[in-house]
């Protein structure tokens, strides 16, 4: 393939080959059959664009980040999307990160991610904001799509759970869900069970869409016709089953083992944030507190609407340390109800701390993932963001019915 | 001959002036080419691998940004062999950028930590001040021992 047929993808950081992470950055591009490009700008404006940007900051890396944001904004630098990136734990870079990806977003509409970085970062972590930056970049036509045709069938090979659907002329005719255990088997498994309800057999699904962790590996073995990563396909089925296809939305997607934050505008994702390195802000933290309670996780929901989170005092949002406090309040004699709605509000509120800065919340806000399906979530959510808050049906399938009605597109190709 | 540390880093107007006087400049272009030809390595552009920032350890903490430690890995080494140092404040980005101010916040201050000695110019704005410059750094690198063992 030649290069004028790649991806580019600007890179605007403030030093990321000092910190080890620039071969873990290309590596990532690369495999997407992307390219990461330097947008290009005077040396000497290096000591006016603080001033000109308005943020006057001591680091001239930082500096640098704004010169190369301008050079994409002006168009100078033609590149399809913006990676931006900056050491994490450091604030001055984090104002700076925020500021010019909105800048960036807002004054030339072009997808732009954001990252900071540890050493430790690697490419694997980087795939799928880079997979969800060339998608949005180069896949626009595919994520217009709003109705699903034909027969086709989604799976989202999740880490916690696996699910399937199939869909007929733009209705969910059939569902399966298991626990992710063997990622193919799971897959397997949770297909059948949405073809027995639909009532069809596979050889007549028309095409296969896949997502999830696992959506090469169950790909490959499907023969999908589309592998997508989480981002552009989640926030797609979010917004299909919000029935919010059109204009602004926000998707917060609350999964087993992480949880994203999505911008939408006309069902195409714009900002958006992934969490992943603390399992306090996912489903798993749920999970553990229904065990501790004695209650089956679906049980969780009800018990959560009738407690009193005030009275439960919470003194770290980790999975391990979280759930020392509830277990010490349990023991000071708070009712289980308590715990529960002190668990949803837990969960709920690292990811407005954490990720929900990072982006703006506009209405209508669609709660999706597994945790949404547990009443306390989103009822939390409501009382933290004082704005309401849509689970729409299905809302634990979003990645299924998505990929089910993004390959539909592959179908009218036939 | 003393090994002078310099700063910004990787100032080659300094760098020059530092050899023109007969002394080794300690310059980060050194340390970079090194790594750069240092054969084994796939860690383009300069070669600094997840390795780097924790070797970094040794002048900051786990929680200073992973950037500032990988730069310290390159710039703190300097700073160790140093007989001398010269800071210049407040410079122009074409006399020598260094890109992180947080870095160059910790280069000064474990410069000006060390038993040695100093010198602390301002960047010249006028022509005046441009040989005034010139000639302070003239008059420190000549009261520096040539031979080996200062101090």
């Amino acid at each position: 393939m030649s290069n004028s047929d790649k991806v580019k993808i600007a890179l605007v950081s403030c030093g990321s080959e000092y910190a080890g992470v620039q071969k873990e950055l290309e590596s990532a591009a690369s495999s997407l059959n992307a390219e990461l490009v330097y947008p290009e700008m005077d040396v000497s404006s290096l000591d006016t664009i603080g001033q000109e940007f308005g943020l006057e900051v001591a680091s001239p890396d930082l500096r640098l980040m704004m010169a190369r944001a301008k050079a994409v904004v002006e168009g100078v630098a033609k590149v399809d999307g913006v990676f931006v990136a900056t050491c994490f734990r450091c604030a001055e870079a984090a104002i700076v990160r925020n500021e010019v990806r909105r800048y960036i977003f807002e004054d030339s509409g072009l997808p732009v991610i954001s990252y900071s970085f540890t050493e430790r970062t690697t490419a694997a972590t980087l795939l799928t904001r880079m997979e969800a930056l060339t998608t949005i970049a180069k896949s626009k036509h595919l994520l217009a799509r709003e109705n699903q045709e034909g027969l086709t069938a989604g799976i989202d090979s999740g880490s916690t759970t696996t699910k399937a659907v199939v869909m007929r002329d733009d209705e969910i005719i059939g569902e399966g869900w298991v626990p992710t255990i063997k990622v193919l088997e799971s897959a397997e498994k949770a297909l059948r069970q949405a073809l027995d309800q639909a009532g069809v057999k596979r050889e007549d699904l028309q095409a296969i869409g896949t997502t999830g962790y696992g959506r090469f590996l169950i790909g490959d073995h499907f023969n999908a016709d589309l592998m997508q990563e989480e981002i552009t396909v989640n926030s797609k089925g979010a917004v299909y089953l919000a029935k919010a296809q059109q204009g602004d939305a926000t998707v917060i997607d609350i999964g087993g083992m992480d949880n994203k934050a999505i911008s939408v505008q006309d069902g195409i994702p714009g900002m958006f944030t992934m969490g992943g390195v603390c399992a306090g802000a996912s489903g798993r933290f749920l999970e553990m507190t229904s065990k501790r309670l004695g209650v089956d996780i679906t049980e969780l929901g009800d018990l959560a609407i009738k407690g009193m989170q005030k009275n439960v005092e919470m003194n770290s949002y980790c999975i391990v340390f979280g759930i020392q406090s509830l277990v010490n309040s349990l023991a000071k004699g708070a009712t289980p109800e308590d715990v529960a709605a002190a668990a949803c509000h837990s969960v709920v509120e690292q990811i407005f701390e954490q990720q929900l800065q990072e982006i703006e919340v506009k209405e209508p806000l669609i709660l999706v993932g597994g945790s949404s399906l547990i009443a306390g979530v989103p009822k939390a959510l409501k009382e933290l963001l004082k704005i309401d808050v849509v689970v729409p049906p299905h809302a634990q399938d979003i990645g299924a019915v998505g990929a089910a009605l993004l390959v539909s597109g592959f179908v009218d190709k036939e | 001959m003393a090994k002078i540390f310099i700063y910004p880093t990787n100032s080659l107007i300094l760098s020059d002036l530092v050899e023109r006087f007969g002394h080794k400049p300690l310059a980060m272009m050194e340390k970079i080419r090194e790594k750069i030809t240092t054969v084994g390595i796939d860690s383009p552009p300069i070669n600094i691998t997840p390795e780097d920032p924790k070797l970094g350890l040794k002048y900051a903490a786990v929680e200073v940004p992973a950037g500032v430690r990988g730069r310290m890995s390159i710039v703190g080494p300097l700073i160790d062999e140093a007989e001398a140092a010269i800071i210049v404040l407040d410079s122009a980005s074409a006399f020598g950028c260094m890109g992180c101010a947080r870095t160059n916040e910790l280069t000064k201050f474990l410069a000006r930590q060390k038993d040695i000695p100093r010198l602390e110019v301002k960047y010249p704005r006028t022509e005046e001040e441009g040989k005034d410059f010139v000639y302070q750094i003239a008059e420190f690198l000549n009261s520096l021992p040539n031979e080996e063992d200062e101090e």
